[in-house]
């Protein structure tokens, strides 16, 4: 990859590495004693990588002029690798820490090995790993499709996508060693954070840069989508992690904000991450992929830019639906609970949008698990966002809250929704980037299909039935006014679902694996071309790429 | 005039609803305004052309 940089993103790249083995130095020298040295060294490590393989390129000939009638889409290569491969990991760790939860006894005495610890590196493994690999891989390739132009260079991407990697790699290994701010999914200490910050004010201007260069007049709506997802998310993560280190040597920070001020700004970022990392970005993904794997144009446009408004404005006053019941005053609860009912409307004009955009095409949906994905996922994103809006009236978070229901929720969302979408489009993806007239394994796609629809359905009914039973038993009263059960006797309930639910995680893990099999497959073996139709490969087959490598 | 709780609470309680009801008002009217029909459908049927997958030059 570095031979495809200039000579002057050459010296920018060896000035970026400089830099960063500086502040690693620092960071190991000023933290000796303390979490943060370890991560000083991790980061001047990957920057010592990085100037090795700069000095490894050091003399290869400039890129020719010809690259800029191509897209530009190696970062895209590495980030369906990555996401493949953060997929996996997380995945696993989230069956591990659903086995901890039956089986308690399953875990090695080293601290590192604790349910607390664990259980950040799934969700972040899952959801900035997985999720947000899939968001920079698709949206520098959507932007470039749908703009008709190449990305502005060819270092930003490379900064973005090894940037945001790096920030997931300090995000896992420092929940392993027991550095988290100890706010939901934004665990990551204040280092971290400032690193986020500015690889993501690049990713942005990725976007704005390609964007002034367009060569369509109109800017498609899944380009407004993925900017809301950037743009909002970088807001959110800003506000939410305001903080003072201890010091400039220490891991530990202190939030800028206390008591239900802080609890409010958490779950205004928190929901907000649902939001705008989990729907908005991955809305981007449908409305670009699903239309371009049937073939057929969007079922209304206009819909989709009234629900894009919709969404955009309205779920983010719906954060504090997340403390009904709490010190916070009572009108913002119901504010919350007001905005989170009327995104019903919204959330369902854009999964109908999606399946009145493939009714008439229902034999490919039938004939194409891939086609099949992006189906399910729009269906799981209506029921989901129906189920959230249920779930934040406060009669019913009475219920639910604190419950497995909420878990069981969740996962209808990313699972159903998030994983799908994203599988689906990685796999219309992977051969239209790497020029190959099917994929690997037809059946194996099959195969992953029903695992993970299957999966997914053990695991959402489990909690259902979870969720529902512990709620109750917790406001069960007996005749002399005492609760009923004590908390012990909710967790022996519960058993027999954590176990379902290991089983329905283990499922969807199965499928994961798969996939990244088949994708890995799909790039390495030149398959012949009369596999399958080969009408949505954008250009003619070539031969002499058949077998390039991802980040060639 | 001092920032204080009443005044904030009196501030979001009325500015909220008729900013975001202006912007629904917006928002509709540009969405279904006539001329925009146009690049709107142009803008949906690009997705799916088979184009040569090139940038514009």
């Amino acid at each position: 990859m570095i031979s495809q940089l200039t000579g002057t993103e050459r010296i920018v790249a060896a000035f970026t590495f400089l830099i960063l083995i500086c502040f690693g130095v620092a960071m190991a020298a000023a933290g000796r004693g303390d979490l943060i040295g370890t991560h000083g060294w991790i980061i001047a490590l990957s920057a010592v990588a990085g100037v090795i393989a700069l000095l490894r390129a050091y003399g290869a000939p400039e890129p020719s002029p010809a690259r800029l009638s191509e897209y530009y889409d190696d970062p895209s290569k590495v980030g369906i690798v990555l996401t493949l491969i953060w997929g996996v990991v997380g995945m696993l760790v989230g069956v591990w820490v659903a086995a901890l939860l039956a089986w308690p006894e399953l875990t090695v005495d080293a601290e590192w090995a604790s349910f607390g610890r664990l259980r950040p590196v799934h969700t972040s493994g899952v959801i900035f790993g997985f999720g947000g690999n899939a968001l920079i891989a698709t949206s520098l390739h959507v932007l470039q499709r749908t703009t008709r132009a190449r990305l502005p260079d060819q270092f930003s991407p490379w900064f973005v996508l090894f940037g945001y990697n790096l920030f997931c790699v300090l995000a896992a290994s420092g929940y392993l060693m027991g550095v988290s701010q100890s706010k939901e999914y934004a665990e990551p200490e204040w280092y971290a954070d400032i690193w986020l910050v500015i690889v993501w004010v690049v990713y942005f201007s990725i976007y704005i840069r390609t964007l002034m260069r367009r060569k369509e007049p109109h800017i498609y709506v899944a380009n407004w989508y993925y900017m809301a997802f950037i743009l909002v998310v970088a807001l959110l993560h800003i506000v939410n992690n305001l903080a003072v280190p201890v010091s400039l040597g220490h891991a530990k920070s202190y939030s800028l904000f206390s008591g239900v001020q802080d609890a409010m700004t958490q779950w205004w970022y928190g929901h907000n991450a649902v939001a705008f990392f989990l729907t908005a970005g991955f809305l981007g993904m449908m409305y670009y992929y699903l239309p371009k794997r049937a073939g057929r144009p969007i079922y209304s446009y206009r819909t989709s830019i009234i629900s894009f408004w919709g969404i955009t404005f309205m779920y983010m006053w719906a954060g504090s639906h997340h403390l009904h019941y709490t010190a916070l005053p009572h009108w913002v609860q119901t504010l919350g609970m007001a905005f989170s009912v009327v995104l019903l409307v919204p959330s369902w004009a854009s999964a109908g949008n999606a399946l009145l955009t493939l009714n008439g095409a229902w034999h490919k949906v039938r004939d194409d698990a891939v086609l099949r994905f992006m189906m399910l996922a729009a269906i799981f994103y209506g029921l989901s966002t129906f189920e959230g809006s249920f779930m934040a009236i406060r009669a019913v978070n009475s219920l639910s809250h604190y419950t497995d229901w909420t878990v069981g929720h969740v996962h209808a969302g990313a699972l159903g929704w998030v994983a799908m979408i994203t599988y689906g489009s990685l796999y219309a993806l992977t051969p239209w980037l790497w020029k190959r007239p099917a994929l690997y394994s037809p059946k194996l796609v099959e195969w992953h299909f029903w695992l993970a629809l299957s999966g997914t359905v053990v695991y959402v009914f489990a909690m259902w039935n979870s969720g529902v039973i512990q709620g109750l038993m917790w406001r069960t009263y007996n005749d002399s006014g005492t609760l009923n059960y004590s908390f012990v006797d909710s967790l022996v309930a519960m058993h027999p679902y954590y176990i379902a639910r290991a089983f329905g995680g283990l499922l969807f893990l199965a499928g994961a694996v798969l996939a990244l099999y088949n994708i890995w497959m799909t790039i390495r073996i030149p398959v012949p071309v009369a596999a399958e139709s080969a009408s949505d490969i954008p250009m003619a087959l070539q031969p002499a790429t058949l077998t390039a490598q991802a980040g060639e | 005039m001092t920032i204080d709780h009443e005044m904030l609470t009196g501030f979001s309680k009325s500015f909220g609803l008729f900013y975001l009801i202006a912007m629904s008002i917006g928002v509709l009217v540009y969405a279904y305004w006539p001329s925009n029909k146009e690049q709107f459908a142009q803008a949906a049927a690009a997705v799916v052309s088979d184009e040569e997958d090139r940038p514009c030059q």
